[in-house]
């Protein structure tokens, strides 16, 4: 039996995980208070931190100036459809390379890494021209293709890596029972592996949100996502950090609320199998 | 093999997918009126730009505008590729003096022969048309100009009892800049840029080499920065951050060193002219009261400190919407442009530096006591002849020259380096010599 720890041990390590946790978390903590100040409290020395005149104003000079909905529903559709076409992608191939692997299935995941390691500069004006020529410049379609064929190798790799734990046995088991490899797959595997496929969609999510890259690039107007939101407030000759702050704040508020309610999948997610 | 057929209809249907909804977007319907797409920079008065344009399109109803703002570093790379690579993304384009020759001579703009009658050409200010022109073709429409001047704090000087004159040289600026530094009430004597970047410290140093007779190239493009002057210019801005700039001023831009002045944490600050605007302006400054305005130093030698930089709006070549995008650059750019300002927002907001009437306006001046200033200081910068001995490019703070981005910002890194004491002088200059000895080489100079 476990040794009980001592309540001296585990208050010092609550107070240590808190001050870890507010570290962590104080520049998301200053966003948010830096746009409720006004752009000269923004940068006054020394800052102030609660103690000063709160105002909404930022919030409704992003409004009026920028269509906020209408850059947040290009990013769920953005983020949402390239993690769906991944996973349907993904599910599959991390299931081959898990369960009935090649000789050269090492070499591919390891090759599929590697595309990863290119910076996307490198190929930002073939991309661009093959964009141009289909039509695909500043469209949803452009932007969910582009994210999900970026991040489907990180997709594959963390499905793998998943698979891998689950014992081979039990599908070999339903395979006996006579299971398709369809119904081996969606009623067998998958539901054994729903924490680490939950965080993996929600890591694919975070990051086709958080993706800067390309859809600053490839977009203008139309399937402009809240990356671009963002960098419309960025300026190197003026002070507006208030209304960056309030524009950065308003563009992580629904990724935070979904963090926020599917932390326990997450974390689950990330302790199971081999990513740890 | 069964798999095999499976994983291609898989394949299938996902081609199918995306070029379903491609096919759908590419259908969506096309409209009767003309839509621009107008790409800037997020500044305020392309802000206050963009406020106002129900007053163009209301003049225009047949044409609407969609704007897209993005940060000067990201609408740079946005607009190069989309150029370059002839996207058609935009109709409209934010651009800088920088891009503008480099742009025309790459045939990548329409020259703009059509802005409409009342469009006064020769009411630009000579120095910017100049920047916006090449062989006498207007290739962009300047919104607007700025130089860069010395700002100073009236009270300090006064304290210290020092008079800042209108044309100040280095060695007044060196020795106030020493007397006014009070570390302990963190009020340092000089602000200026030291974030690596060509359009950051390099703009401001490039300028300042100007005024020691300093140039980047030889009339055969040999690079100087192993020439006496550069070393003096290097060393003096050195020492003088050193002994009478804020701490951690490697890492200072125009923003930083604008929020210390405006906190009053600087006696001195050289930076553009557009910035006079912020800092006297009591809702943005704790100092706005107390802010005098002079022209950048020299030393002498004919060249003051100061560079030249204005913010135009072109249209890039391949648009089908030419017509549109030049009646929306005459009225932006246009006299009537800077009434409706004037009428909305003040005359002080009315956006600077491109137009002779301007400074001939009373109302403006009254409403504008860094007008002059900023006036003579345009008039001072000469993009054509900036430095004291013979260059073979065009640009005050920069050679418009496509290389010049990156070797400004690869010796932009070295003189950031000497500033913060990573690098002593003589091998931040050794190795802006040598990185950019090495790319011009490469790059096929002389040409």
């Amino acid at each position: 039996m476990a040794r009980q720890p001592s309540p001296a041990r585990v208050l010092t390590t609550t107070v240590a995980a808190w001050i870890v946790g507010f570290l962590i978390f104080f520049p998301i903590l200053w966003m948010v208070l830096t746009s409720f100040k006004t752009e000269l409290e923004a940068f006054s020395t020394p800052p102030s931190f609660l103690f000063f005149h709160w105002t909404t104003e930022n919030y409704a000079a992003v409004q009026g100036r920028s269509d906020y909905v209408h850059h947040a529903i290009n990013s769920i559709v953005i983020a949402g459809g390239s993690t769906l076409i991944a996973m349907l992608i993904a599910i599959p191939a991390a299931w081959s390379m898990a369960f009935a692997p090649s000789p050269r299935t090492r070499d591919i995941l390891l090759w599929m890494l590697s595309t990863k390691m290119m910076p996307p500069v490198g190929v930002l004006v073939p991309i661009y021209l093959i964009y141009r020529n289909f039509g695909l410049l500043d469209s949803r379609v452009g932007l969910v293709a582009v994210l999900c064929l970026g991040n489907l190798p990180i997709v594959v790799w963390m499905l793998f890596t998943y698979f891998k734990e689950i014992p081979k046995d039990i599908l070999e088991a339903a395979r006996m029972d006579g299971a398709t490899i369809g119904k081996e797959l969606v009623y067998v595997l998958t539901p054994m592996a729903v924490p680490g496929i939950a965080s993996t969609l929600l890591l694919n999510f975070i990051l086709a949100w958080n993706e800067a890259f390309w859809t600053l690039n490839l977009s203008t107007s139309q399937a402009a996502p809240l990356t671009v939101f963002i960098a419309s407030y960025s300026s190197p000759e003026g002070l507006f950090w208030a209304k960056l702050s309030a524009a950065s704040t308003l563009a992580i508020a629904p990724i935070l609320v979904l963090g926020w309610f599917s932390q326990r999948q997450l974390v689950r997610g990330l302790t199971f199998g081999a990513v740890k | 093999m069964k798999h095999l057929v499976r994983a291609l209809r898989g394949v299938a249907f996902l081609g199918v997918v995306f070029s379903g909804a491609a096919s759908l977007m590419a259908a969506s319907p096309s409209l009767a009126e003309t839509t621009l797409t107008i790409a800037t920079v997020n500044n305020a008065d392309m802000i206050r730009m963009q406020g106002l344009t129900d007053d163009f399109t209301a003049k225009n109803p047949d044409i609407s505008v969609k704007w897209v703002t993005l940060e000067e570093n990201v609408l740079r790379q946005r607009v190069t590729t989309d150029i370059a690579t002839k996207g058609g993304q935009f109709d409209v384009l934010t651009i800088g003096t920088y891009e503008v020759p480099i742009w025309a001579k790459q045939n990548w703009l329409v020259p703009l022969d059509n802005l409409g009658p009342d469009y006064d050409v020769s009411d630009l200010l000579p120095k910017i048309r100049d920047a916006v022109s090449v062989g006498g073709k207007l290739y962009a429409a300047p919104f607007y100009g700025e130089s860069s001047m010395m700002m100073y704090r009236t009270d300090l000087f006064q304290k210290a009892g020092l008079t800042m004159p209108e044309q100040p040289t280095w060695d007044f600026v060196i020795d106030a800049a020493k007397k006014l530094t009070d570390k302990s009430s963190e009020v340092y004597g000089i602000c200026l840029r030291g974030k690596a970047g060509w359009g950051e410290n390099m703009a401001f140093l490039t300028a300042m080499a100007n005024s020691y007779g300093a140039r980047w190239f030889d009339e055969k493009w040999v690079p100087q920065f192993n020439s006496p002057e550069w070393k003096k210019t290097l060393t003096t801005y050195v020492d003088l951050m050193k002994q009478a700039g804020p701490p951690g001023a490697s890492s200072n831009g125009f923003n930083e060193n604008l929020a210390l002045f405006n906190a009053g944490k600087c006696a001195m600050w050289i930076d553009a002219t557009v910035a006079a605007s912020f800092v006297t302006n009591p809702k943005d400054s704790r100092v706005a009261d107390k802010v005098g305005f002079a022209l950048a130093p020299n030393t002498g030698l004919g060249k003051n400190a100061n560079w030249l930089w204005a913010w135009n709006l072109a249209i890039p070549a391949g648009s089908k919407k030419v017509d549109a995008a030049e009646k929306f650059i005459a009225w932006a750019t246009g006299k009537s442009y800077t009434e409706l300002v004037a009428a909305k927002e003040g005359w002080a907001n009315v956006p600077p530096g491109t137009r002779t009437s301007l400074y001939q306006n009373p109302e403006y001046l009254k409403a504008a006591p860094f007008a002059k200033l900023t006036l003579a200081s345009i008039d001072s910068a000469d993009p054509n002849h900036p430095t004291v001995k013979p260059v073979p490019y065009v640009g005050v703070q920069y050679a418009a020259i496509p290389e010049f981005q990156g070797l400004g910002t690869t010796v932009g890194q070295d003189f950031s380096a000497a500033l913060s004491g990573a690098m002593t002088v003589d091998a931040a200059l050794a190795a802006a010599q040598s990185s950019t000895e090495r790319e011009m080489k490469r790059a096929g100079y002389p040409k």
